[in-house]
């Protein structure tokens, strides 16, 4: 277990393991997000209700779910950085910062093309829309705070306190649905009991889920390489990779 | 664990226990005004302000809804079956806009307890399914919820 901990904290070996798990991980995930997109486009039927505009769940409720399950990926590395002073938990919590940025910016937008139609209205200042809108904000802070330092140190210890603390807007964006009166409905996909929406559109969407979890960890690694090759640009390791990838 | 790091985790704890905590104190006094819209019960036992703007959200009573033969105008019911508030409203109505079905409407109540919206926005249900499953269930006697009707 500890062994593995110290692991992580090697930009080589993290480089190399991110390398050879990106190689399967990156077409399984295309493959997934074309597959359920198909599926919940194409192949489903419309809504009794809604008829073709509630289609757009399968990238609304994807991207708005995968945003904060991001958001305590980026804490946890936070709070890893800021107790052991592991750099590579550093490099993940700035590596995710953008990423869910740009899955909250999708789930609202997204929201806001869904709402007009139905709804009647693109923006709502309901408890769920506002906390949202928080998050996307809580995402921009940790990328606009670390530029903002000259020290990277110290702009590192900032972005981890800043994370920690934004960690109490994601129970409230959950349960807000059920705390207050908003316009958005209770949660359809329950853990416990019969989902209240119908199997043929729960799976398709259940797939896009997995699929934008899936995304977001090959994005994450991505960026996550980019930033250990720059920190790491005068070290030994990255000269010698440089140099055999010159010679191939 | 080497002390230098327990103190930091405590401290780290310490940080996400604290918001946590001075965030819930606000939002739980802010509860009131965190909620989008008044039931028509709170609006009958005259918790809602009068001739100030607000928003009144239920479900449109079943055979209430009125509209002019000339102009936009429509009036409906709204309900929590423990009371029910009447809206008046000109405009178009969105797509889900239904009897049996949520709604919230914002405007300004007046003297009588009628809503004057200036806006009507439609609420939907978490239920999701082909309609041809909401037939079936309809025939065989249930609503969309599965309830007996």
């Amino acid at each position: 277990m500890w062994s593995f901990f110290h692991k992580l904290g090697s930009p080589p070996w993290l480089y190399a393991i991110s390398g050879s798990i990106l190689r399967w991980l990156l077409p399984i995930t295309l493959l997934a997000l074309f597959v359920g997109a198909a599926w919940g486009l194409l192949f489903t039927a419309p809504d009794f209700r809604q008829g073709n505009s509630y289609r757009i769940i399968y990238i609304h409720v994807p991207t708005s779910v995968v945003s904060l399950a991001a958001y305590y990926i980026m804490a946890i590395a936070g709070a890893i950085s800021l107790i052991w002073r592991m750099k590579m938990a550093d490099v993940a919590m700035r590596a995710t910062a953008p990423i869910g940025a740009a899955l909250t910016f999708t789930a609202l937008l997204t929201g806001g093309i869904w709402g007009e139609p139905t709804w009647g209205t693109w923006w709502v200042w309901d408890g769920r829309t506002t906390s949202m809108l928080v998050l996307l904000f809580l995402y921009l802070g940790v990328v606009a705070l670390y530029e903002a330092y000259d020290n990277k140190e110290a702009a590192s210890k900032a972005c981890a306190v800043l994370s920690l603390v934004g960690t109490v807007n994601i129970p409230i964006i959950y349960k807000s649905v059920d705390w207050w009166y908003s316009l958005h409905q209770p949660a359809s996909i329950k853990f416990t009991g019969e989902s209240a929406i119908d199997s043929s559109m729960l799976y398709p969407l259940l797939l896009m889920i997995c699929a934008f979890y899936a995304l977001f960890t090959c994005c994450l690694l991505m960026n996550m390489r980019a930033e250990i090759l720059q920190r790491e640009s005068r070290t030994g390791w990255v000269r010698k990779l440089v140099a055999s990838k010159g010679d191939s | 664990m080497h002390p230098v790091r327990r103190q930091r985790l405590l401290l780290v704890l310490f940080i996400v226990v604290f918001s946590s905590v001075a965030i819930g104190l606000v939002t739980y006094a802010l509860r009131g005004n965190i909620n989008l819209f008044f039931p028509p019960a709170e609006v009958a036992a005259g918790m809602a302000p009068v001739g100030q703007p607000l928003r009144v959200g239920g479900m449109v009573e079943e055979g209430s809804v009125r509209r002019a033969a000339d102009s936009l105008a429509v009036s409906f019911r709204l309900t929590d079956y423990q009371a029910s508030v009447e809206v008046v409203y000109e405009g178009i109505l969105p797509d889900l806009f239904d009897e049996g079905q949520g709604a919230v409407a914002a405007g300004v109540l007046n003297e009588a307890g009628v809503l004057q919206a200036t806006e009507v926005l439609a609420k939907h249900d978490e239920n999701y399914m082909p309609p041809e499953v909401a037939e079936a269930l309809e025939k065989s006697g249930y609503d969309h919820k599965g309830v007996p009707q």
